[in-house]
């Protein structure tokens, strides 16, 4: 039973299409590395998978739900699907564990106590249980990003996308954040990763898609398509 | 006609409690009002936002003057008498409401695009999404030019002195049709209002620099 399920999803600004029939497929705890360069449409494909961008055409369910913009289904297949963003967009306002604590006792209605316990759960997998009551401005941009792994984690999702989460980071703190990924990789979560980090997709990726131009040309395992690369576009990509 | 005495200066000061209690009610009932207003400006029906924003286009671009001669005479002249302190308070509502709403929307259009993203992202319906992520750092962002904004709303009590208020401004007038001496008079009253607004403004400032401190 996969976990992601597109079909011919298109996607346009105005006159500008930006995603040309896409079709796709996540299984369960599979990982999938979406590659390709600036403005290939390949954080648009994943920012699809939870609504966050609307599609003109196609279908797409996500963990069973059929993709709708109406607010209760939207809110339901959210419940279900993580996200982590290149600028770790943790709430300024709110401690650490705040953060963490704040959808499982909106959304899931957790009691505080409940709701407590789940947070350093997670906030122990990604080896940050000490910044508990700590505000994300005294964080370094690597600790930002774990806990904003662990805010997703702490809703039990199905499903997590990450939208280029190393992407804002210096290489010294990308490593610390990559390993929390291998990790969840590895614990069978299923994932969908937009990255620039080749050495990840080559290493954790059960499978590679690589886009240009708003189309799927490579999909395929990473021995294969790294070895073997059918288009032009990903050959000079690699060799960029 | 009598001279300006000490005594005189005492009953201006008493005049200015009714421009405090003015602008509190002002502020009051338009922040209530400026709240909705400000809601209504970013909600997602359109209808609402037309609304919202033709009011704020109305009694922006209108003086408070005409507003206070319209809601005061003219409801009159249609068989609505209200009382100078309800139709200041009436018209002071509206004129603030549509300031502060304006300075508000503001505020809640600078919380990053991002933050909304992210709460979207956790399943928080909108109200969870304004009250817990969204409208903590409006408010936060909003303090300073609305501090601000309540200067220009004591200011502006002035006005309702037109309609027989009673408040600094009239008892000045009257204060200066018995004694005659203009310059001591405004002089005293110019800086009752600056007594009033000046620590308002120190404020605003502090806040402003300390949230940018705080970035």
């Amino acid at each position: 039973m996969p976990v992601v399920k597109v079909k011919g999803l298109k996607k346009s600004y105005g006159d500008m299409v930006v995603l040309h029939a896409v079709d796709m497929e996540v299984a369960a705890g599979e990982v999938l590395v979406l590659l390709g360069r600036s403005g290939s449409g390949k954080s648009t494909l994943l920012r699809c998978l939870n609504g966050l961008e609307r599609i003109q055409a196609g279908t797409i369910e996500v963990v069973g739900h059929q993709m709708s913009y109406e607010p209760a289904p939207l809110r339901d297949l959210r419940r279900d699907v993580g996200i982590v963003f290149q600028q770790y967009n943790l709430f300024p306002h709110l401690t650490v564990g705040q953060n963490i604590m704040l959808a499982p006792k909106l959304v899931k209605k957790l009691g505080a106590g409940d709701a407590q316990a789940k947070a350093k759960e997670v906030l122990a997998k990604v080896g940050l249980l000490d910044k508990f009551d700590a505000y994300p401005e005294r964080l370094s941009g690597g600790q930002q990003q774990r806990v904003a792994i662990a805010r997703s984690l702490a809703m039990e999702p199905k499903l997590m996308l990450f939208d280029e989460v190393t992407s804002a980071l210096d290489p010294a703190l990308t490593g610390e954040v990559l390993a929390v990924m291998e990790n969840l990789a590895r614990s069978g979560m299923a994932m969908v990763v937009v990255t620039h980090e080749m050495s990840f997709a080559q290493k954790v990726a059960h499978r590679v898609i690589f886009m240009d131009g708003g189309r799927i040309l490579e999909n395929g395992p990473p021995k294969e398509v790294f070895v073997n690369p059918r288009s032009q576009e990903f050959r000079s990509f690699l060799s960029a | 006609m009598r001279y300006f005495s000490p005594n005189d200066v005492l009953f201006l000061i008493q005049a200015a409690q009714w421009t405090l209690y003015l602008s509190l009610l002002a502020f009051a009932f338009g922040g209530l009002v400026g709240f909705v207003v400000a809601l209504s400006r970013v909600s997602s029906s359109t209808a609402l936002r037309w609304v919202s924003r033709a009011y704020v286009q109305i009694f922006q671009n209108t003086p408070l003057l005409m507003q206070l001669f319209l809601i005061y005479y003219g409801l009159s002249l249609v068989g609505f008498s209200l009382s100078p302190i309800v139709a200041a308070a009436v018209a002071l509502t509206f004129f603030s409401s549509a300031f502060l709403g304006e300075i508000w929307r503001g505020a809640i259009e600078a919380v990053p695009r991002t933050q909304f993203e992210a709460g979207e992202s956790l399943a928080l319906t909108p109200w969870q999404l304004y009250s817990h992520i969204i409208l903590p750092q409006a408010i936060r962002i909003a303090t300073p030019p609305t501090v601000g904004f309540f200067v220009q709303i004591v200011k502006n009590t002035s006005l309702t002195s037109i309609v027989g208020m009673t408040e600094l401004m009239r008892a000045a007038a009257m204060m200066n049709n018995a004694t005659m001496a203009p310059m001591k008079v405004f002089t005293v009253v110019c800086l009752i209002y600056f007594v009033i607004c000046f620590p308002l403004s120190l404020l605003s400032r502090k806040l402003e620099v300390r949230l940018h401190a705080g970035r």
